[in-house]
């Protein structure tokens, strides 16, 4: 004999919880449009166009980040690895192009090449040698970070060639009433659109379920240990891209990629993505990191340095988690 | 316990059962299941509280509210599912939440001597108290459990199908503890299948079914044969559909297919044929699906699909190959619970053949049949979790009937199901087998199992223990579950 | 009861770590001395010893945190707060330590609480929880401090800098907090509670365990731990440091020592002597790497590998032994 679940009460409570509780997007879109008016308070030309598209030209290597995180986190692990990476990408590629212009395209292309693989690595010693991906990527970021430094013996050497920056720094000019549209708005779109129409095919379900019950997935044909693995190469490649972007506008240093890793999974869980897996959507996601970052503009604006600003994101986070958690217990 | 009654979500589980337990008695509790033993058991412990009735302890009234209080009042209970944590040591389980100190710290010396105490006041000496609890046999756990029951001087002991996870001969070790425990004076309320345990330990018995309690009768006064007309002999004859006139061909056939939890089985699955599986709990029913559909695959012998040799090595494969698997376990490894009715219907068909391109024609068909198999929700993007157990598993029927499988293995398909939806899922079944499927269905309901199949195979110890046709008697699927010689009435 | 199975001394995640070091040693050793140096000389053990002291009482912590099935990212920044509380309330003054102490323990004591009630009354992911108490700490010590600030009279610095013959005063209070820990885990009934509660938190809670109180109580030892690191640090700087804790890195760092240490991290199972290994072996690597002259970078990339490659072989270790029970 089994006794079931009560469907009444329950029934009952679920399209609430649907709509505002854990995995839904809406509590981001309120936040989000609140700073975003305030931010347009502040600032009353936030919203001509060309600001707009350089603001998102800022925000687009963490929304790109917290997309590659969110199919690591919606399968269940974590990604603690992509600060790093970025760090380690931004360094190779400056030590490997040295100012050459020639080079630019074969290092975007290794780049790439170097975070997918960085990924596949983190997929498959966690599916295969079963360590928990918070060790794993934890231990693949001790090795990047350390390998970084040992290969550029303490300080970053050489430099990015103008045509590697210009893919974070510039973009389609002249443009009409738009001003100018930047590359890393577009590649930002296109990634979206990936991310979205990727969490929307049979792949994206399936990683939502077994994230959810990896059991199930496998009892139902799935190949769990593999759409795992794909969502730590989906994260190693974000983060290579976003590494591309950072080193255009931000420079190269050491610096560059720090605390991108927890600034990433926060974005992911503002988005209202449960950890754990199985619940939130990558447009949550991505929303988490746009609003995130509205947040850190607005703090400027503010005059609140970049010092209380992580306080403030601190104080944000746990309050929209803890909303969240106890709507879902309700 | 007096004239107790319960209900869940307007479904009556039990009414009015009286039922008491006399120090140093065993007193055995019977019945199918879905006859109320759980319930009862549970109440009894303070897990569920009644809707009517009252409980009284030693005269006392008592209300409990929770498992504690029910420990507080002398009521211990041994699931079959152990509360122990596998990596501390036995001492450290019994007295979990109750250590022993000493000058502030536990007194690990007073606690391990105490436990060995425990042991040996049950003959239970080879356990020692330092062992690791997770190195012990299911059997040696079953002695912990209830050494903490004891050390909590439970004064009345609930043991729900004690022996359905041991061997033979750990059995008699069991048998052995309750009689000690009897000498000592302690109630024990002994639910079981098994009629053989309860004529050898019980001294009186209870007969449940369809949450009523039928009779109760001395042990000394009853026969197998009257407890059995006694659990099965129902009133109103549920409806089946009628069962298949001539079975096809051979789909599916084993030949000394075993693994470690399976000895070599010699097995046909026919076309167009409902194969029952009957059996206790732990006799390798669900072992032999699960290695049909390659979760834990069959390690030595022969399967063929079509007359072709397969051996399925994953759930992946056996997929792909035709196979449907329908899990006992719906919520643990059924459903993805937070996702929709929809994406759940489409999970096998996504999982196993992926596209990047044409799903919307799939997700077509895929509505198509939750609605002919009449999944009651709020719609296909509800979350699946809050559908009823009936709707749940018409929403694994329709994610198995979008890859048309030719073989379909149903562990206890209506488990946890009410009466409707019960019908329409075996109306279900039956239609794939008319269809041309081959079907294997595990039941533990005997009605339902007699009721379904057009062949029923039973089995004990991981073997088959034996062959029936589809209009076979209840009677003679139990005896040979039970592996007790019982005369087959002509 | 014939099933009864043959006890073999267990070579298993929580005394493997002990294994490796001595044959990190024994190999180190040989290395060292075929370069012409030598491991065990006077000063490469004292700042061998010295680097383990400060992460080493920050694993203990955090070793109970996961214990628990729990996990505090917040320690790095609870480590600068107090080393700059420490620091400040001495301003150099020998009479101010008590309070300095006092008021660093009651400030992390207060972090942890903070941490633990997020986590079992507001139900926030422990991860999310304590990211989120070391941001709110990150942001007040970015604010407030540009640079070091306050400073510790010299009878602090003793802490920081004496040495009982090769060891060091503060790997001697590393040692003391880790049996101390030791004694609270295998000795008292709230150690017992908390392994239960990591091990399954239902079981514990039908024991009559109060896993949410367990819980709370895990956090503020932890954060305790970090406190006492703070006050190390400043000792040994000689001031406090807004910094000090994240580019230590010693939250990631206290975790992967404990993990390394045969703890596992979903809780349950592992303990204070684990750690204390995990915490040497790393210190070891990097003594031998220091000695070796290898690039100091390099010996970062060996702690990755060394972490992921331990817990794989426990994983394997575990897997093995399922596998064999399954076929029994």
């Amino acid at each position: 004999m089994t006794v079931e679940a009560p469907t009444g009460p329950a029934a009952l409570g679920q399209s609430r919880r649907g709509r505002w509780g854990a995995g839904s997007i809406a509590p981001v879109v309120v936040i989000l449009v609140l700073l975003l008016v305030a931010v347009g308070i502040r600032q009353p030309d936030f919203y001509d166009p060309p600001a707009l598209l350089a603001f998102l030209k800022r925000a687009a290597p963490l929304i790109i980040l917290a997309a590659g995180q969110y199919f690591v986190i919606v399968a269940g692990d974590f990604d603690l690895s992509v600060g790093s990476l970025v760090t380690a990408e931004v360094v190779i590629a400056a030590r490997l192009i040295d100012g050459d212009p020639g080079a630019t395209w074969p290092v975007v292309a290794l780049v790439l090449g170097f975070g997918l693989l960085v990924g596949l690595v983190n997929g498959l010693v966690t599916t295969l040698l079963l360590v928990p991906s918070f060790i794993t990527t934890l231990g693949m970021y001790l090795i990047l970070v350390g390998a970084v430094y040992t290969w550029t013996g303490g300080s970053p050497r050489g430099a990015l060639s103008e045509e590697f920056r210009m893919l974070g720094r510039r973009g389609i000019e002249g443009v009409p009433w738009l001003g100018e549209i930047p590359y890393a708005v577009l590649i930002l779109l296109v990634l979206a659109g990936l991310a979205i129409l990727a969490m929307r095919s049979d792949f994206g379900k399936v990683l939502l379920a077994v994230g959810d019950n990896p059991r199930a997935a496998r009892l139902a044909g799935g190949r769990v240990a593999g759409v795992r693995t794909i969502a730590f190469v989906v994260s190693g490649g974000c983060a290579a891209v976003a590494a591309i972007l950072l080193g255009g506008f931000g420079g190269v240093s050491f610096q560059v990629g720090a605390g991108l890793e927890f600034t990433a999974i926060t974005a992911v869980v503002l988005g209202g993505v449960v950890l754990g897996g199985g619940r939130g959507s990558v447009v949550g996601a991505m929303l988490g990191a746009l609003t995130l970052q509205t947040l850190l503009t607005l703090l400027n604006l503010l005059g609140v340095a970049g010092a209380l600003a992580s306080a403030v994101q601190g104080l944000i986070i746990l309050a929209a988690v803890a909303i969240g958690g106890l709507r879902a217990r309700t | 316990m007096h004239d107790v009654g319960k209900s869940f979500y307007g479904v009556s589980v039990l009414s009015n059962v009286d039922i008491d337990v006399y120090p140093g008695e065993v007193h055995a509790v019977v019945g199918e299941n879905g006859a109320g033993k759980s319930t009862l058991m549970k109440i009894a412990s303070g897990v569920h509280q009644p809707d009517s009735g009252s409980l009284r302890i030693a005269g006392e009234p008592v209300v409990l509210h929770n498992p504690r209080e029910a420990q507080a009042a002398g009521v211990g209970i041994i699931h079959q599912e152990f509360n122990l944590l596998p990596e501390r040591t036995v001492a450290e389980n019994v007295f979990l939440g109750r250590e022993p100190t000493r000058r502030g710290l536990v007194d690990r010396r007073a606690m391990r001597a105490r436990t060995a105490e425990l042991l040996a006041s049950v003959g239970a000496e080879t356990v020692r108290p330092t062992d690791r609890v997770g190195q012990l046999g299911v059997a040696q756990q079953q002695v912990v459990e209830i050494v903490k029951a004891l050390s909590l001087d439970a004064r009345i002991l609930i043991m729900d199908e004690p022996t359905a996870a041991l061997a033979d001969h750990e059995v008699e070790l069991l048998y052995a503890l309750v009689r000690r425990l009897q000498a000592r004076g302690i109630g024990i309320l002994y639910v079981s299948h098994r009629l053989a345990e309860v004529f050898d330990l019980s001294s009186r018995i209870t007969v449940l079914k369809d949450g009523r309690r039928v009779v109760t009768v001395d042990t000394a006064d009853a026969t197998p044969e009257a407890l059995v007309r006694h659990m099965v002999g129902r009133e109103l004859a549920s409806y089946y559909p009628p069962k298949a006139g001539a079975p096809g061909a051979a789909l599916v056939t084993l030949a000394g297919a075993g693994n470690g939890r399976l000895r070599p089985i010699d097995l046909e699955l026919r076309s167009g044929e409902v194969l029952g599986v009957g059996g206790l709990q732990g006799s390798g029913r669900s072992a032999l699906a699960r290695a049909l559909f390659g979760v834990e695959s069959f390690t030595a012998g022969q399967m063929t699909l079509d007359g072709k040799p397969v051996r399925p090595r994953s759930p992946r494969q056996a997929v792909r190959a035709g196979i449907a698997y329908v899990t006992e376990d719906r919520k643990g490894e059924g459903l993805a619970l937070s996702q929709s009715v929809l994406d759940n219907a489409l999970l096998a068909s996504r999982a196993a053949t992926p596209r990047w391109f044409g799903g919307g024609a799939r997700t077509t068909s895929v509505r198509a049949l939750l609605a002919a198999v009449e999944v009651h929700a709020a719609g296909v993007d509800q979350e699946v979790r809050y559908l009823s157990g009936g709707n749940q598993q018409k929403v694994v029927l329709a994610r198995w009937l979008a890859m048309a499988p030719r073989v379909l293995l149903f562990d206890e398909p209506t488990r946890g199901i009410d009466v409707g939806a019960k019908a329409a899922i075996h109306e279900l079944i039956r239609d794939l087998a008319d269809k041309g499927a081959a079907v294997l269905m595990i039941s533990s309901e005997l009605p339902e199992l007699l009721g379904m199949s057009d062949r029923i195979v039973v089995m004990r110890d991981g073997a088959l223990a034996g062959e029936l046709p589809g209009d076979a008697s209840e009677e003679a699927v139990l005896s040979l579950a039970t592996g007790t010689p019982h005369e087959v009435p002509a | 009861m014939t099933t009864l199975t043959a006890r073999r001394p267990r070579i298993d995640s929580t005394n493997g770590v002990w294994l490796a070091l001595g044959m990190t040693l024994i190999i180190g050793g040989i290395l060292v001395a075929t370069d012409g140096g030598s491991l065990f000389g006077q000063n490469s053990t004292v700042s061998l010893l010295q680097r383990a002291a400060g992460l080493g009482i920050v694993a203990v912590g955090q070793t109970f945190a996961i214990l628990a099935g729990s996990l505090d990212l917040s320690v790095a920044y609870v480590i600068s707060l107090t080393s700059l509380i420490a620091a400040e309330t001495m301003a150099g003054s020998d009479g101010r330590v008590l309070p300095a102490i006092l008021a660093v323990v009651a400030v992390s004591g207060a972090i942890g609480l903070v941490n633990g009630l997020l986590i079992t009354k507001l139900r926030i992911n422990a991860f999310i929880a304590t990211l989120g108490v070391g941001l709110l700490i990150k942001g007040y010590l970015e604010q407030g401090y540009a640079g070091p600030a306050g400073s510790v009279p010299v009878s602090f610095q003793h802490l920081g800098y004496d040495r009982v013959g090769p060891v060091p005063v503060a790997f001697l209070l590393f040692i003391g907090v880790a049996a101390v820990a030791w004694v609270v885990i295998n000795r008292s009934r709230f150690g017992h509670h908390l392994i239960a509660t990591g091990g399954d938190l239902d079981v514990a809670r039908l024991s009559g365990v109060r896993t949410d109180w367990v819980l709370i109580r895990t956090h503020v030892i932890c954060s305790l731990c970090a406190g006492i690191a703070g006050l190390y640090l400043a000792s040994r700087l000689g001031a406090g440091a807004p910094r000090v804790g994240a580019e230590g890195g010693y939250d990631l760092e206290s975790i992967a020592a404990v993990v390394l240490g045969g703890t596992v991290l979903a809780g349950g199972k592992g303990g204070v002597a684990g750690t204390v290994g995990g915490v040497l072996l790393l210190a070891v690597i990097d003594g031998i790497f220091n000695q070796l002259a290898v690039d100091p970078f390099f010996k970062q990339v060996v702690r990755g590998v060394v972490i992921v490659a331990a817990v794989a072989i426990y994983a394997m270790r575990l897997r093995r032994k399922v596998v064999r029970k399954a076929a029994a």
